[in-house]
């Protein structure tokens, strides 16, 4: 039997408590859904970066495994994940509120695949080079949240020594069991999309990091890595936001990320459990980046559970698939309670990082009426970066956008815990939002304005 | 409340923990109430007669200044009730019946709305009171009776050497003792406060260094830490006044400081003042500190140097 980590559970400072809600889809084996009926809309921008340029017209026939878009800077290959006529090439709404440039696929749900030029095989038939040309070739993002391009992450400048890949199996945010249920029913691929990763690395160690609450994950990933001296499993407490990158570093390794510094600053790489899956078909099964794993659920939905779905599918088709709702919703999101993205409809497809579609009624999404701050101290002991969130609010709220800077506004990872805890029921991490967007606006105001501004 | 048909799209976090404003003081009334209830048992009827009118002024004090600067009335969040049984704890049974009704419309105008309301007094507004009235009516307020009769307090007795005459451990830890209507009995004070810091309302930073300091620095001097530790207002003010929210320090070390200053301020009003009481002073005086122990104690920034806040200021001067 492998020895965890360390025998006690490693965390971080700060952090809340919420209902974690995963039972109702915990035990829930994963659902194709891979047959969709409706048009399939590709979102140019599906990662963090700038939005993909469409290499497909209007009328074209794409097959399945094409690539219908290339980044333009920083982004990753957007490929289509059925085969069909090209209907249109036009802004369309996406699940972050705004129209993006997108493909429309006509699905003639045949998915003939598109021929090959690479073939299945072992990572350890490949040269570091070529692997990470799979990993960009599959359009491969953080398929946490963030949707940063993994092929960058996998190539941070040679100055900095990578000694820390940490496999991120935390799932803090409530009612998602999308990762957890990937890690019972696919252990092996997750198991070697790290060690793939690892190969990058020479004399790097693999940690695998997981929330107390998953005991049956342990379990399920500890014979693959059994044989292995180079990869760990590590035990956290059960907290949110456990699964914070900055975090989880710092419960893992003490190490902290410097302000406006990156994980590899401090010789860290961190991967999501489904991005592991990615990079493992990447290689052994040479398949782009084309489904994922949606946790379908939230009060209003009859069958919630975790469907297996193609990219470019509609949330309102996902819905339908999970039985539709039982009571009219008040508030659909993509993602989690903490951090999702409310939908303001449900004509939007599923992207390379979503991860949740929580449809709620009026009772859950109720929104309580804000009061004066009590100075109860609640948010500052909930913050996971130690900030100081009821000032902050009051600096936003004043328009001090200075005040907001020097009391390190920007530092905010908006995880909702602020807001979550606060009796008052200030919308503090909503304020920070917005004042972090004001500061990054005047900083880019200020680097095109030259000095003349500042 | 959402139309038929129309999705509100707020932004996250989307789910607010259970408890509010008015269910946290609710939970401080609720530990509130043994002890008022041992309270009628030992002092009498009379002592519901001055609870009822504090809470009733406090109440109505709000409500009216509220009406008159023609502010949203915030009544319903339960703190003009704590202010208002917090000022009846800390009077004698036998007061004039008007006394609370004034005490309690100058904690809530003068100390609490004055400033701007819940959350923006600088002192806490129930001790405010207290030592106004403390001040303006002084013989009702140190005179203590028992079943009709005037006696003194065991840290009154303690004070002008009378040793012979103090109450035992047990006496005053049970609270048969002469005092305050709400300071006397220990034990409920103790259960109140444990069940508040259970229930995550306050933490045990500012009772445990409170209660400690004056302890160890009474056994120091020269005195009997446990006598003074179980005598006057020193329970009452460690778990309910010294922990208010608003006249407290935010995070732990801050508190740390808070209860250890108002712990030396107590044993050195008690053993050096002129006064037999120290507990409202100290607690006041430290009220007006948190804004500097806030400030001195605000922690690193996670990934940033220690203290930049007070370094970049310091650029800035330069």
């Amino acid at each position: 039997m492998k020895k965890l980590y360390s025998s006690v559970l490693r965390t971080f400072k700060g952090g809340v408590h919420p209902p974690d809600e995963k039972r109702h889809t915990a035990d829930i084996a994963i659902q194709d859904f891979m047959d969709p009926k409706g048009d399939m809309v590709f979102p140019m921008l599906q990662h963090l970066g700038a939005p993909c340029r469409p290499v497909v017209k209007k009328g074209d026939f794409v097959l399945r495994d094409q690539v219908i878009g290339e980044p333009d800077g920083l982004g990753a290959l957007v490929y289509s994940s059925v085969s069909g006529t090209v209907k249109d090439v036009k802004p369309m709404p996406h699940p972050n509120g705004s129209k993006v440039m997108s493909v429309v696929i006509e699905n003639d749900r045949q998915y003939t695949t598109m021929e090959k030029d690479i073939q299945p095989c072992s990572y350890k038939e490949l040269s570091a080079e070529q692997i990470l040309d799979r990993i960009r070739r599959a359009g491969i993002v953080g398929m946490g949240g963030a949707g940063f391009p993994t092929h960058i992450k996998l190539s941070p400048p040679p100055d900095k020594k990578i000694d820390h890949i940490i496999l991120n199996a935390s799932e803090c945010e409530p009612y998602l069991t999308s990762d957890y249920r990937v890690m019972l029913e696919d252990s092996w691929r997750v198991v070697n999309g790290l060690r793939i990763v690892l190969s990058l690395f020479p004399g790097a160690k693999g940690y695998i990091a997981i929330e107390s609450n998953k005991p049956d994950a342990f379990q399920a990933l500890q014979p693959y890595i059994e044989d292995e001296n180079d990869i760990e499993l590590v035990g956290l407490k059960t907290k949110y936001p456990q699964g914070g990158e900055k975090q989880l570093i710092h419960a893992v390794t003490h190490r902290e990320v410097p302000s406006g510094g990156l994980p590899a600053d401090i010789g860290c790489i961190v991967i999501n459990v489904d991005t592991s899956v990615a990079i493992s078909r990447a290689i052994t099964q040479a398949r782009p980046l084309q489904r994922r794993i949606v946790t379908v659920t939230g009060d209003c939905v009859k069958n919630p559970g975790n469907y297996r779905v193609r990219i470019g599918t509609s949330f309102r088709e996902v819905l339908e698939a999970a039985g539709g709702v039982t009571k009219e919703p008040a508030k659909i999101i993509c993602g989690g309670p903490m951090m999702g993205m409310a939908l303001s409809s449900l004509d939007v497809p599923v992207i390379k990082t979503s991860s949740c579609l929580l449809v709620f009624s009026d009772s859950k999404a109720y929104l309580p009426e804000e009061s004066a701050c009590i100075r109860c101290g609640k948010c500052i002991q909930a913050c996971p970066m130690h900030l100081q969130p009821y000032e902050l609010n009051q600096l936003v709220l004043r328009r001090d956008w200075d005040g907001f800077i020097k009391w390190h506004g920007p530092e905010c990872i908006e995880c909702g815990s602020c807001s979550y805890i606060c009796p008052a029921k200030r919308h503090l991490t909503q304020t920070c939002k917005l004042g972090r967007q004001v500061v990054a606006a005047m900083r880019k105001q200020a680097a095109k304005g030259g000095k003349s501004h500042g | 409340m959402a139309k038929e048909g129309i999705l509100s799209a707020s932004t996250s976090p989307h789910q607010r923990a259970a408890h509010s404003t008015a269910s946290i003081m609710r939970d401080v009334i609720f530990a509130m109430i043994p002890i008022l209830i041992f309270s009628v048992l030992y002092f009498g009827w009379r002592v519901l007669l001055i609870t009822g009118l504090s809470v009733a002024s406090a109440v109505l004090s709000e409500w009216i200044w509220q009406k008159l600067t023609k502010q949203k009335v915030t009544i319903s969040d339960w703190s003009a009730v704590v202010t208002g049984m917090l000022l009846a704890f800390n009077l004698p049974a036998s007061v004039p019946w008007w006394m609370p009704i004034i005490g309690s419309a100058f904690a809530i105008i003068i100390v609490k709305q004055i400033f701007g309301g819940i959350g923006q007094n600088f002192m806490n507004p129930a001790l405010a009171a207290r030592c106004f009235l403390l001040v303006a009516w002084s013989s009702a307020m140190v005179t203590f009776q028992v079943d009709g009769v005037t006696v003194a307090t065991p840290l009154a007795y303690l004070q002008s050497g009378e040793e012979s005459m103090v109450p035992s451990y047990l006496g005053c830890f049970l609270g048969v003792i002469p005092g305050c209507l709400g300071e006397t009995s220990k034990l409920l004070i103790l259960l109140g406060g444990l069940y508040l810091i259970w229930r995550k309302v306050i933490s045990f930073v500012i009772p445990l260094s409170y209660i400690g300091t004056v302890f160890v620095l009474s056994y120091v001097l020269g005195g009997d830490g446990l006598y003074q530790i179980l005598t006057g207002g020193l329970m009452l003010g460690a778990f309910f006044m010294a922990t208010d929210y608003t006249t407290s320090p935010m995070n732990a070390k801050g508190q740390c400081i808070m209860g250890i200053g108002c712990g030396i301020l107590t044993v050195l009003i008690r053993f050096y003042g002129g006064y037999p009481e120290g507990v409202s002073f100290s607690i006041l005086l430290m009220n007006i500190c948190v804004p500097l122990i806030d400030r001195f104690t605000m922690p690193r920034v996670f990934g940033t140097e220690k203290s930049s806040f007070f370094k970049k200021k310091e650029e800035k001067q330069s």
